[in-house]
């Protein structure tokens, strides 16, 4: 049976994880390398590495940091943050990612997707969207956000994720600006709109506050994965921990891992 | 160039070998990346990796790689097709109804028909028939990952099988010609297993 995905997420700026999961037998608790393989081994399905970088100088780190963190590596590794064209993309496959991750670029410029996708396979192609509910209006109006969420666009999401997938996109990974860092749970009803539209599958993210909200996102939210970030620092250990709860509440998920 | 008693991966311009490539050199695999049927000529073992259309693999034909894997695969040499490069092996594909796989096996692949969500994307657990040597030490119903819309027929040389709406083949054996439709190099230890039976052949 298709298992629901827990994927772990590191926070990236000039080479050092700035938000996730600390590992206590890490030496380099900073160090996304060594974090991307501590997660993979703690049972993680799936590796994403977001980069938030601003400098120039930043961006020749990042390749190298995908260099090392890819090299133990044998799980599923996404990265993203900074990916404005073809060539940006090419030299994260060429430093050793399966999949890239774009958001306020591909909005700018939608054929982006197009062009990466032609090259590397749609299941390379990660589209991120961040999605604001509008007050008062039902879910079919959320709007899409840039610019790490500064930026309103007068995008609806649900609209936005149908384009990403006709252009070829491989995977949707919607991210609730709504429930991003509240930790009351997933926003369920606007990532079952979206999973409802696209045929591809759609990761849900930001709200994640213990297991049960997991089982509700892939229940309700028709979620096929989930992005785990924050949870591993507020009494769940692992994504290994993670998805023995999940198992117990009925979630199909891989196990042993 | 050389892969003479090495192993030849294939490059047929279709996506990202990288990671393939990182997992047998992590396994202390010697090989060579390679679009040279000279090389694949010699080779001691082929891996013909794939994430993409099955279209690309017309490049094979046209560089003379199909003949040269068909002739090596026909010495007895060890084969591994992963994701495409299995599809490859059977006669072709509704993905691209006109170009020719190298019908080393019968029937030809389809699209899922499914009401699931196409493509097949994430863990799926194998259903393992009892004697395979690419599967040797892989536990019955292990988790391996998956990305593809495309899935080849259950024949005779099927020795592991995923259900997806459905019964399709995860793996082929058939004397030296082993193919698998998941990502052994993105599926964990048990993915690393695969690899590490195969270049222990």
């Amino acid at each position: 049976m298709l298992t629901k995905r827990i994927i772990a997420c590191l926070d990236v700026k000039d080479g050092r994880v700035v938000k996730g999961i600390q590992f206590v037998d890490l030496i380099d608790a900073g160090d996304p390398a060594a974090l991307a393989v501590a997660h993979a081994e703690a049972g993680a399905d799936e590796i994403v590495l977001l980069d938030i970088t601003a400098t120039h100088e930043g961006r020749g780190t990042l390749i190298d940091t995908v260099q090392r963190a890819s090299r133990n590596l044998f799980v599923p590794f996404a990265v993203g943050g900074g990916i404005r064209a073809l060539d940006d993309a090419a030299a994260v496959f060429d430093a050793g990612a399966d999949k890239i991750s774009v958001n306020s670029a591909a909005v700018a410029r939608p054929e982006l997707i197009d062009e990466i996708g032609r090259r590397f396979g749609a299941q390379a192609v990660v589209v991120a969207i961040d999605g604001r509910r509008v007050k008062d209006q039902p879910v079919a109006a959320a709007e899409v956000f840039t610019g790490g969420g500064r930026k309103p666009t007068g995008r609806r999401v649900v609209d936005w994720a149908r384009e990403a997938e006709r252009r070829g996109a491989g995977e949707i990974l919607l991210t609730s600006m709504d429930s991003d860092g509240t930790r009351s749970g997933f926003d369920c009803e606007l990532t079952a709109a979206v999973s409802e539209a696209v045929a591809i599958p759609v990761i849900a993210s930001g709200g994640a506050g213990n297991a049960a909200h997991f089982a509700d996102v892939f229940g309700q939210g028709k979620a096929d994965a989930a992005l785990a970030a924050s949870i591993f620092h507020f009494g769940v250990a692992n994504a290994r921990e993670l998805k023995t709860e999940l198992a117990k509440l009925g979630v199909p998920v891989r196990l042993p891992c | 160039m050389s892969a003479g008693g090495g192993i030849a991966v294939v490059d047929y311009r279709a996506g990202n070998l990288t990671s393939v490539v990182k997992a047998l050199h992590a396994l202390g695999a010697s090989l060579e990346v390679t679009s040279d049927p000279q090389v694949v000529g010699r080779a001691a073992k082929v891996v013909l990796p794939g994430v993409g259309h099955f279209a690309a693999t017309s490049f094979l034909a046209e560089g003379g790689l199909a003949a040269a894997i068909k002739s090596r695969v026909a010495d007895g040499v060890p084969f591994l097709g992963i994701c495409v490069g299995l599809q490859w092996l059977f006669e072709g594909s509704a993905e691209a109804p006109d170009v020719p796989g190298a019908g080393l096996l019968a029937g030809r692949c389809e699209r899922f028909q499914t009401q699931e969500k196409v493509p097949h994307v994430g863990w799926n657990s194998l259903s393992l028939k009892p004697g395979s040597r690419l599967m040797a030490g892989v536990a019955d119903g292990s988790y391996v990952y998956y990305t593809h819309s495309y899935r080849a027929p259950a024949r005779i040389a099927t020795v592991a099988v995923t259900d997806y709406g459905g019964p399709f083949t995860a793996a082929v054996e058939a004397g030296n010609i082993m193919g698998v439709q998941f990502h052994p190099e993105k599926s964990g230890p048990v993915g690393l297993t695969i690899l590490k039976n195969f270049l222990e052949l």
